[in-house]
């Protein structure tokens, strides 16, 4: 057991420095000209100003001197100091957002942690539980229709369900808006009085004793996570019931049922448990997901996250910051992916001998 | 080819089974007899005729760019169905006489934000979504059989190599990672289709490369292969002759359901501005232009529903077939057949 985290440990910093390879990698497609304009604060006026720029930041170095010095920084030939360097924090600067990338994320990150914090336990618990029932009755009404289900919502692209969901339940009937917070809300939780402890403001709003401000943002929260959640109960719902069926069948399950145990201790006790290992692995990828910001959906809601301010950089072809989102979620998928493993080894003695 | 006995070799094989295979052709039945996969391939069949008869169903004002909607104005207000064409109206399509007796070419579905027509949007969004669709999934498969017949054929060193650099590819989150070569690809190259499909192409070829692994690593000890190396076939001629034909089939299905996955991504791009140019006929360009008017969606609902609409049944038709497929290749469920 032991063995096998150490393994999975010690591949960690290798598939990290191949993401990094890989970023730097597409960054060099860019000419020295361009990725002046992209890493450069001072605007050249003149043709030799634009060359003492390059020089000084090195965008014309050998590949591998760039990359190792993008890396761990460099020595401002002018200023004498180091600066930069992604193992130094300093992931570049964001024209979009005008504040160093890395405050950029550190601003962002609460809002999508508080979304996927709060979609995870609906789309899991509700998910394995329609999949887990489809099973059971499986060929019925209720098999029939949740397949049904399942596929459409296969079909159905986030932002279309989002806009359908908005359509519904903002334009026409005006319960849920799109954003974060209504606007007496925010103007709450950015004034003095207001400590963000954890920077989930529904969990601020209480410890504030601010019940009100928690309920305006769970009001706000109520669309993103039911967009989020019906597209993964699809995919959940799927899996859950074919791995559901398939141990249904097994000589255990039928040996359980010839001693004479009722069939919901057959179901609840037996075939449950070992029916939802592959399914603890799909939840474990589903929370990587959501943790990586769900980048249309918060577009299509206006929900401040990672996501949508990478999309808006994006569209605003502002490349530094999309690197440094993504070196900063590439970073988080392979760290919660480990985790998916050790967790997958925890449940599965099978898996260890592997 | 695989012995014709797997299928309990009780009746004679007719001539399509003789020159696909047994398991290829029990697939392809499969399609064709389940209830849902015909459904899928009629609505399949229909978007066909939608994306071919384009130009006699919404006839482009310029025949040398057509994909470009053609607009109404300029005004953000979206204007509702069955307006009329105040100006500049492309030619009159040959079906609106007989059937509306007049001579004067509306908004049938209405207009966008900007006054693009969204009829001929969705129509010439059909193909544009079938162009992409099948383009990305095709090269993203190259890619795919290149890398995981290598990786799978030779095994050691190349095989682990290989792996790991899928694996780190995998890593970036896809719509991040398309974001990024979008962003880089659009200053180079300007706003068109194909800075997206570069990108998408460029992320998805990495499920196929394992599945063509596994696929080829499970046929590649069998008995056939191991007489054709003994006879002295170069390795290249029975990874091609023999082993792909029967590891191919999983991969079939698998990207059948992704070029609706492929439309949807790309229309995700479009919508979050960083695919099409503005004005290119594309349904998740069209759904973009709903953005600026989400406190009055109630009113102007169209602008959602008809382009999502196309979308929805687009994906799920190709959902349908390949899920068939899915079942088809299924041995439990096989077995009940």
């Amino acid at each position: 057991m032991t063995g096998y985290i150490v393994r999975r440990l010690l591949l960690v910093p290798l598939l990290l420095l191949g993401v990094t390879v890989l970023i730097f990698g597409m960054l060099q497609f860019l000419s020295p000209v361009e990725r002046s304009a992209l890493y450069v604060r001072d605007v050249p006026h003149t043709e030799a100003a634009l060359d003492g720029i390059i020089k000084r930041y090195g965008l014309d170095d050998p590949p591998h001197i760039q990359y190792w010095h993008w890396l761990v920084g460099r020595k401002d030939s002018v200023s004498g100091e180091r600066v930069g360097g992604i193992l130094r924090g300093d992931l570049g600067y964001s024209r979009v957002g005008s504040q160093p990338v890395a405050d950029l994320i550190r601003q962002r990150f609460p809002a999508t942690l508080e979304l996927a914090l709060w979609s995870v336990g609906p789309i899991i618990v509700v998910g394995v539980w329609l999949g887990i029932l489809a099973a059971v009755h499986h060929n019925g009404w209720f098999d029939q229709l949740a397949r049904v289900f399942s596929i459409v919502g296969w079909s159905f692209p986030v932002f279309v369900f989002g806009l359908m969901v908005l359509m519904l339940f903002y334009a026409k009937l005006g319960w849920f808006p799109p954003g974060r917070m209504s606007d007496w809300a925010a103007g709450v939780v950015f004034s003095e009085g207001f400590t963000r402890f954890t920077g989930l403001l529904t969990i601020d709003g209480l410890l504030n004793g601010r019940l009100d401000v928690s309920l305006d943002v769970l009001r706000h929260l109520v669309l993103p996570v039911i967009t989020l959640s019906y597209l993964n109960w699809a995919l959940l719902l799927r899996v859950t019931r074919s791995s559901m069926l398939e141990t249904l069948g097994q000589e255990y399950v039928v040996t359980a049922r010839a001693k004479g145990l009722r069939e919901s201790v057959v179901v609840n006790r037996h075939a449950r448990p070992n029916a939802l290992i592959p399914v603890a692995t799909l939840a474990g990828f589903t929370v990587i997901q959501l943790l990586n910001g769900v980048v249309i959906t918060e577009t299509v809601f206006n929900y401040p996250g990672i996501g949508s301010a990478a999309a808006t950089a994006a569209s605003q072809l502002d490349v530094v910051t999309v690197l440094g989102f993504a070196l900063f979620n590439g970073a988080i998928l392979v760290v919660t992916n480990l985790g998916v493993d050790v967790m997958y080894a925890v449940i599965d003695p099978r898996v260890r001998l592997a | 080819m695989e012995r014709v006995g797997a299928g309990g070799g009780r009746r004679h094989p007719g001539r399509l089974e003789r020159l696909i295979g047994p398991e290829n052709y029990r697939s392809l039945r499969g399609i064709v007899s389940t209830p849902s996969s015909v459904a899928g391939l009629v609505l399949l069949a229909v978007f066909g005729v939608v994306a071919l008869a384009a130009p006699l169903i919404c006839p482009p004002p310029d025949p040398s760019d057509p994909y470009h909607i053609p607009r109404d104005g300029f005004s953000p207000h979206p204007r509702p169905m069955m307006s009329p064409w105040r100006r500049n109206p492309p030619p009159l399509p040959v079906w609106w006489k007989p059937i509306m007796k007049s001579d004067s070419w509306v908004h049938v579905l209405g207009t966008a934000s900007g006054q693009w027509d969204i009829l001929y949007g969705v129509v010439w969004g059909t193909r544009t979504a079938f162009k992409v669709g099948i383009l990305i999934t095709l090269v993203a498969v190259s890619i795919g059989l290149v890398v995981g017949s290598l990786a799978a054929f030779y095994g050691g060193w190349v095989d682990n190599l290989l792996m790991r650099t899928v694996d780190i590819f995998m890593t970036l989150p896809f719509l991040m990672a398309a974001l990024i070569m979008a962003a880089i690809l659009v200053p180079r190259m300007g706003r068109s289709i194909v800075p997206a499909t570069i990108a998408l192409t460029a992320f998805g070829w990495m499920t196929y490369a394992r599945l063509i692994r596994g696929d080829i690593l499970s046929v590649k000890e069998r008995e056939y292969v191991l007489a054709a190396r003994v006879v002295g076939v170069p390795d290249l001629r029975i990874l091609v002759r023999h082993i792909l034909p029967n590891a191919i089939f999983p991969t079939f299905v698998f990207a059948s359901m992704d070029i609706g996955s492929c439309v949807l991504s790309f229309a995700g791009l479009s919508f979050l501005g960083v695919g099409t140019e503005v004005g290119y006929a594309d349904w998740g360009q069209l759904l973009s232009f709903s953005r600026s008017w989400l406190t009055n969606l109630a009113e102007y609902w169209y602008i959602v529903v008809w382009p999502g609409l196309f979308l929805v049944l687009f994906c799920l038709s190709w959902n349908l077939i390949g899920d068939a497929l899915r079942d088809t290749l299924d041995p439990r469920l096989r077995a009940a057949r």
